[in-house]
């Protein structure tokens, strides 16, 4: 009986999750007696201690049979759930002035007061700044995700001026790619994939266009509330735009399973759930899906209060909007009227219209008569399967239903009307050919944008406590609500996704700006100051500086809920600007670098190892934005899993050297690259990315052609443009890759690879001519060979794939 | 030696050296791995040290084959004559009220198996003519009738097997094994995939690490290019190359530890080196030159349909000889919704001669005690036929609620039937195993408490078994 408290009466006339157990006036008709009787289910109820004798039994059905009236004075009145103020995550932001310190030079800003003052207290200094070339890297591989270029390195080394710092920083957060950077790290907590998952993991052609809004959105620095509200409920915001709608993408990135023969209920359940669980991990940092099947063991959450969030998400109904881009309406306006004469003709001459109204009829009788035929049980439910809202669309009337629900029914009819005929008559029909016509005269038409929303269900439905987490045993029905124990969360009736929205965003929420500035100071440091960025709650971790944290979500606010300004905020700091060398003093004392006495050595995401080789070599395609890419794959990599990835049609001409982030994310078969390195498996919100360190990472970079061809690229840039001796080319390739000058035991090392490499490829002819394949006027093709594999080298290094 | 070999040897001292004290006594045992000299510090930074479990293991390594797409057990384990007597008509409702079916209907017809059945071995345990040779191992093999899941669908129910729960994200079974017990391989992974067939439910789903560190993945060998992805070198690179190019990598990291002193750097080489070791002994493994001729033979090796299968058992054979401690096969589809007949008869084929082999070539060279062999899948198919269409041959549908696997070796029972089924094979009727119920057993069998072998993530400690899972001692020898 979960949910069931009979020590309060409001709550014990209320009864459990599953119902009253109390019905005043019949003690027969109450579930109290009976399970104290145990005549419930062969229990007996307590379920520990003493049964209770028949006398008190006896009792018991009279007090309920003369009306179960509890006395008032105790525990009867509402607010009985008790709030949880003393959690640290749950108190109001403090607004702190930074702490004095001894050491008044080292602070750039109050960040470092706060981080200076703990130092002190331990008796610890910070360490020395970084270099000037790790500055340049560190802060555009953190803001744009891309090295910085030989020139830009070069300037800002010799840039003595006192501002040449801030002036790097505001040029690289202007920069375009600042966006694709700050999108990325936006699209782990938004669980963004291209494919649904599961047995089909079908493509899906307009996902991108969630991407894109993201990248939109960090490119004009959307503020967070608005960033927040528009993802959240855009689709109902009065007088909302085209734009605001396809920010409900987020919600559609759910995994979806259209196995046959799974239960569509069943499913759609499961994508509430997991939009539940990600708003309650994204904003609040609460592993609140822990209350899904009972009250959360270690937070106050209960069961109760979980199916309050769950119904704000339990009325939305999946749905392809139309969103043309810009310069997409014109041409397809003007193929339209020719599309549809066409498709017309098609479907007359196949006798379509004839033969789909008794088959429609067919079907809604076999929905209403399941278990009488087999082939037409079948036809409906791959209908609900597979097509989107196909049971709801066949329901309607056909003069009610939209253009886009009518084809989408046609063609499923075309597909699968075989079923039910006989194959005879099915080929003299010539359904399969018709298939194909369809779907090519489908391709003819010039592209007309759409992308994946949601909107509210016409019907609502009522949402219930779900007893033990199951879609199939309805409890208690629940409307939308916020936990009562949440720092002003409103207690009134009709709630909608708005309503939830702002409050997350309400100046009464302590959580949703401490959760976000604990993430940007994890991308910048590798650690958050509360490191379990995921969980605030009471199992979580408790922040390293709380001061610090308060300070910094203050000032989120403050400035408008500015991601730009935030992360401005934090890198000017000298706490940020400090070495990453491992300082052998705090070895033990501090291994986890909790005090913030220096920077951290973060091995790179997936995406910007790929993207960090394309550049140096300059194969790198900038674009910015837009629709997946696929690189070439390995033969076979494909087929790990069964995922119907759109045939992988490699990507053509500099598409294929689109930055790793636009790599189309196959569910069920990852891209090899990024499941690798570690890039989250998309099913739900990632907090953290991990840092792996592998023999399999070593060969794909070691070996995947991809990075051999970058080495290539390297080399023809080695040839051509480097200049002088030797030792001047080797230091120019160190630099190009590392941004920073070799040591003179670094030369040493180069100097002898190089001649040991050319050495060997100078008895493997065979070797240079795979290796480096052009023709260069001057340029001898052994060198150019060597070039290729000590380039391909550097790439290889630790402090490539790293960001120091 | 040339001079180039004498300048490695030299900066590979010169880097020992710097490391002997304080910071770099780890790394140095780290780079040493299991060469020995200080395993006990190597262990605190190499985590696929080989760790020892919470009680003395039955067994040291596990062959799990995952046949995907659910095999019949009415028609090749679990032998139900009065099916024959029931045929054509439809089960009363009592019976099907609660019923989980993913396409037919409560009413589908009853089908008996067109199969015969005979007794094997001493103990007399039952097999039909698809898998004669699988009766041949009858006496080592601990069958069990009457296992049940939760899930109708396939992706779901591989996840269910695999990682306890029947959502996506969570560990799998070999990951878990590989985190608690480490590998005793210094050339191959710990934890190894090999697939035959079709791709199997859930996809690499089913041997994620989940939220483990991702050293804990199944590293899969795959049957189309490279047995390994990108075990191969680029073409332009010879083996000289690629070891120059390992050894200027190497060099190079050497500086930037020395510099830093991030002990990832050391990680990073010894990674680098063990690549490099498993480039060399990837191609030894797969090698099958020095088979004698009546092995390959008695697997089927260079025979179709079953060539690709029976390749993968006899490598995982010689995987677990090289210290690989969880090898998992995939093989199917299985999903004969119609014409089962045709689809089993072809499956059989594969599976059953190969599989038989291993178990025989495993035993014969001592290594079944401690090698854990599971078959398994997902669900079992119905009693009642599936019949979509008129004109064709009828499959049938899945079935949760009651199937058969079987063990092999490593602390299991042979020769014993666990578990008695109903009539008809639609319920279990005595000694019921639930799938949390057999990852338990077989991770006792692997030395742990199911219930203390936890991770904790996102403020929770997660395990193999979910909330689930009681060692079925029946089971056990």
């Amino acid at each position: 009986m979960q949910g069931l408290r009979l020590d309060r009466g409001m709550e014990a006339l209320k009864g459990s999750y599953a119902g009253p157990v109390i019905v005043p006036g019949d003690s027969a008709g109450s579930k109290l007696i009976q399970m104290v009787a145990g005549a419930l289910d062969g229990k007996v109820m307590p379920p520990t201690g003493q049964a209770l004798t028949p006398d008190e039994i006896g009792l018991l059905r009279t007090w309920i049979d003369h009306g179960a009236e509890w006395p008032s004075s105790d525990g009867g009145a509402e607010g009985s759930d008790a709030p949880q103020p003393s959690h640290w995550a749950f108190r109001p932001v403090a607004i702190s002035s930074a702490p004095a310190v001894r050491d008044s030079a080292w602070p750039s800003n109050p960040i470092d007061r706060f981080v200076l003052a703990r130092l002190e207290r331990e008796g610890v200094g910070p360490s020395p700044e970084a270099s000037r070339p790790t500055l340049i890297r560190r802060l555009s591989l953190d803001l744009t995700g891309l090295p910085p270029t030989a020139r830009e390195v070069e300037a800002f080394v010799e840039d003595s001026r006192p501002n040449a710092y801030q002036d790097l920083v505001d040029r690289l957060l202007e920069s375009p790619h600042y966006a694709e950077k700050w999108a990325r790290f936006w699209l782990d907590l938004a669980r963004y994939a291209d494919s649904d998952g599961f047995r089909g993991d079908n493509f899906r052609p307009h996902a991108w266009r969630y991407r894109h809004w993201v990248i939109q959105a960090f490119d004009r620095d959307m503020p967070f509330d608005q960033f927040t509200i528009e993802q959240i409920a855009g689709d109902i915001l009065p007088n909302r735009t085209a734009d605001q709608h396809v920010a409900t993408g987020f919600h559609r990135n759910t995994p979806t399973n259209t196995e046959g023969g799974s239960d569509p209920e069943e499913w759609r359940f499961e994508q509430v759930v997991n939009r539940t669980n990600t708003v309650g991990t994204v904003w609040l940092a609460l592993t609140v899906g822990c209350a899904q099947c009972h009250d959360h063991k270690y937070d106050s959450l209960t069961q109760a209060e979980y199916y309050r969030l769950f119904a704000f998400f339990n009325n939305l109904e999946e749905v392809d909007i139309d969103a043309p881009l810009p310069g997409e309406r014109g041409p397809y306006l003007a193929a339209l009227p020719a599309y549809q004469r066409q498709r017309r003709e098609l479907l007359e001459e196949h006798e379509v219209f004839e033969r789909k109204p008794p088959w429609e009829e067919k079907v809604l009788w076999a929905a209403a008569h399941p278990g009488e035929s087999a082939e037409w049980d079948v036809t409906f439910d791959e209908l609900r399967t597979y097509v989107n809202l196909g049971e709801r669309i066949i329901r309607t009337p056909p003069e009610r239903r939209s253009v886009r629900h009518e084809k989408a029914l046609t063609d499923f009819f075309v597909r699968e009307y075989g079923r039910v005929l006989s194959k005879g008559e099915y080929d003299r029909l010539g359904y399969s050919e018709l298939s194909k016509s369809l779907a090519e005269l489908d391709r003819s038409l010039p592209r007309f944008g759409e992308a994946q929303a949601v909107h509210p269900e016409e019907r609502p439905r009522q949402t219930h406590v779900y007893l033990g987490g199951s879609y199939k045993a309805p409890g208690i029905p629940v409307d939308p609500g916020l936990p009562a124990w949440l720092p002003a969360a409103s207690r009134s009736n009709g709630l909608t996704r708005i309503d939830l929205a702002n409050w997350l965003v309400s100046p009464e929420n302590p959580l949703t700006p401490r959760v976000a500035a604990n993430r940007v100071w994890q991308e910048l440091f590798g650690r958050g100051l509360v490191p379990s960025s995921e969980n605030f709650g009471s199992q979580g971790d408790k922040p390293s500086h709380p001061e610090l944290l308060d300070w910094l979500a203050s000032q989120f606010v403050r400035q408008g809920w500015s991601w730009k300004r935030l992360i401005k905020t934090v890198v000017m700091s000298s706490t940020y600007r400090q070495s990453s060398h491992i300082r052998a003093d705090l070895e033990t004392r501090d291994p986890d670098n909790a005090l913030l006495a220096r920077q951290a050595r973060l091995r790179l995401p997936a995406e910007l190892i790929r993207d960090s080789s394309l550049a140096v070599s300059g194969l790198i395609d900038t674009r910015i934005g837009g629709r997946s890419v696929r690189p070439p794959q390995p033969e076979g990599a494909r087929r790990m899993g069964s995922s119907d990835d759109g045939g992988w049609k490699v990507s053509e001409g500099p598409e294929r050297y689109r930055r790793g982030m636009y790599i189309q994310y196959q569910r069920m078969a990852p891209y090899p690259l990024l499941s690798t390195f570690d890039m989250p498996d998309t099913y739900e919100p990632a907090c953290r990315r991990g840092r792996s360190n592998t023999p399999l990472q070593a060969l794909n970079l070691l070996n995947d052609p991809v990075f051999l061809e970058a080495a290539q690229a390297l080399a023809a840039r080695a040839v051509t443009e480097f200049e002088g001796d030797l030792g001047r080319r080797l230091r120019q390739l160190f630099r190009l890759c590392l941004a920073r000058d070799p040591e003179s035991s670094e030369m040493d090392s180069l100097q002898t690879s190089w001649e040991s490499q050319r050495a060997i490829l100078e008895r493997h002819p065979d070797a240079v001519e795979q290796l480096f394949a052009v023709e260069i006027p001057g340029v001898d093709r052994l060198d150019g060979a060597t070039w290729v594999t000590l380039g391909s080298a550097i790439l290889n290094l630790d402090e490539f794939l790293t960001r120091e | 030696m040339n001079r180039f070999d004498r300048r490695r040897i030299l900066a590979r001292r010169r880097f020992l050296d710097n490391c002997s004290g304080g910071l770099g006594a780890a790394a140095l045992a780290h780079l040493l791995g299991t060469e020995g000299r200080t395993a006990a510090v190597a262990r605190d930074a190499n985590p696929l040290a080989v760790k020892q479990p919470h009680f003395a293991p039955r067994a040291r390594n596990a062959i799990l084959i995952y046949q995907s797409g659910a095999p019949s057990q009415l028609d090749m384990f679990d032998p139900k004559p009065a099916l024959a007597k029931w045929s054509g008509q439809s089960l009363p409702e009592s019976l099907t009220k609660d019923l989980k079916l993913a396409f037919i209907k409560p009413n589908a017809k009853i089908m008996p198996s067109a199969r015969t059945f005979r007794h094997y071995g001493r103990s007399g345990m039952e097999f039909s003519d698809w898998v004669p040779h699988l009766g041949g191992c009858a006496d080592d093999i601990c069958m069990i009738r009457t296992m049940h899941t939760e899930a109708f669908n396939h992706d779901p129910g591989a996840l269910l097997l695999s990682t306890g729960v029947t959502q996506f994200g969570r560990p799998s079974f070999g990951s878990w094994v590989a985190y608690g017990l480490g590998s005793e391989s210094r050339d191959l992974p710990g934890f190894v995939v090999l697939g035959s067939g079709k791709g199997p439910n859930a996809g690499s789903n089913i041997w994620s690490n989940g939220f483990l560190p991702s050293v804990y993945q199944g590293t899969r060998f795959r049957s189309v290019g490279d047995p390994i992805l990108y075990v191969s070198n680029p073409g332009g690179i010879n083996d000289e190359l690629q070891r120059a190019r390992l050894d200027t990598i190497r060099d190079l990291n050497e500086h930037r530890f020395q510099k830093t002193g991030d002990m990832e750097i050391a990680a990073r080489i010894a990674s680098y080196e063990l690549a490099f070791r498993m480039q060399i002994a990837v191609p030894r493994l797969l090698d099958f030159s020095k088979e004698p001729r009546h092995v390959l033979d008695s697997y089927g090796i260079g025979e179709e349909p079953a060539h690709a299968y029976a390749s993968n058992c006899l490598l995982a054979r010689r995987m677990v000889e090289q210290g690989v401690r969880f090898v998992m096969l995939t093989n199917g589809d299985w999903d004969d919704h119609k014409e089962l007949d045709k689809g089993h008869t072809k499956n059989c084929q594969i599976v059953d001669k190969p599989t038989a082999a291993l178990v025989q070539d495993l035993k014969q060279r001592g290594l079944l005690d401690s090698t854990l062999v599971i078959w398994a899948s997902e669900f079992g198919r119905t009693p009642m036929a599936q019949m979509d269409r008129q004109d064709e041959a009828p499959g049938r549908d899945h079935h949760p609620d009651c199937f058969s696997m079987w063990l092999a070796g490593g602390g299991i029972a042979g020769g014993r039937v666990v578990g008695r089924t109903d009539e008809i094979g639609l319920k279990p009727v005595e000694d019921k195993v639930h799938v949390h119920d057999l990852q338990a057993t077989l991770l006792h069998c692997l030395g742990f408490d199911h219930e203390k072998l936890t991770y904790r993530h996102q403020g929770r400690d997660f395990r193999l078994t979910d909330v689930g899972g009681q060692v079925a001692e029946k089971l056990l020898a």
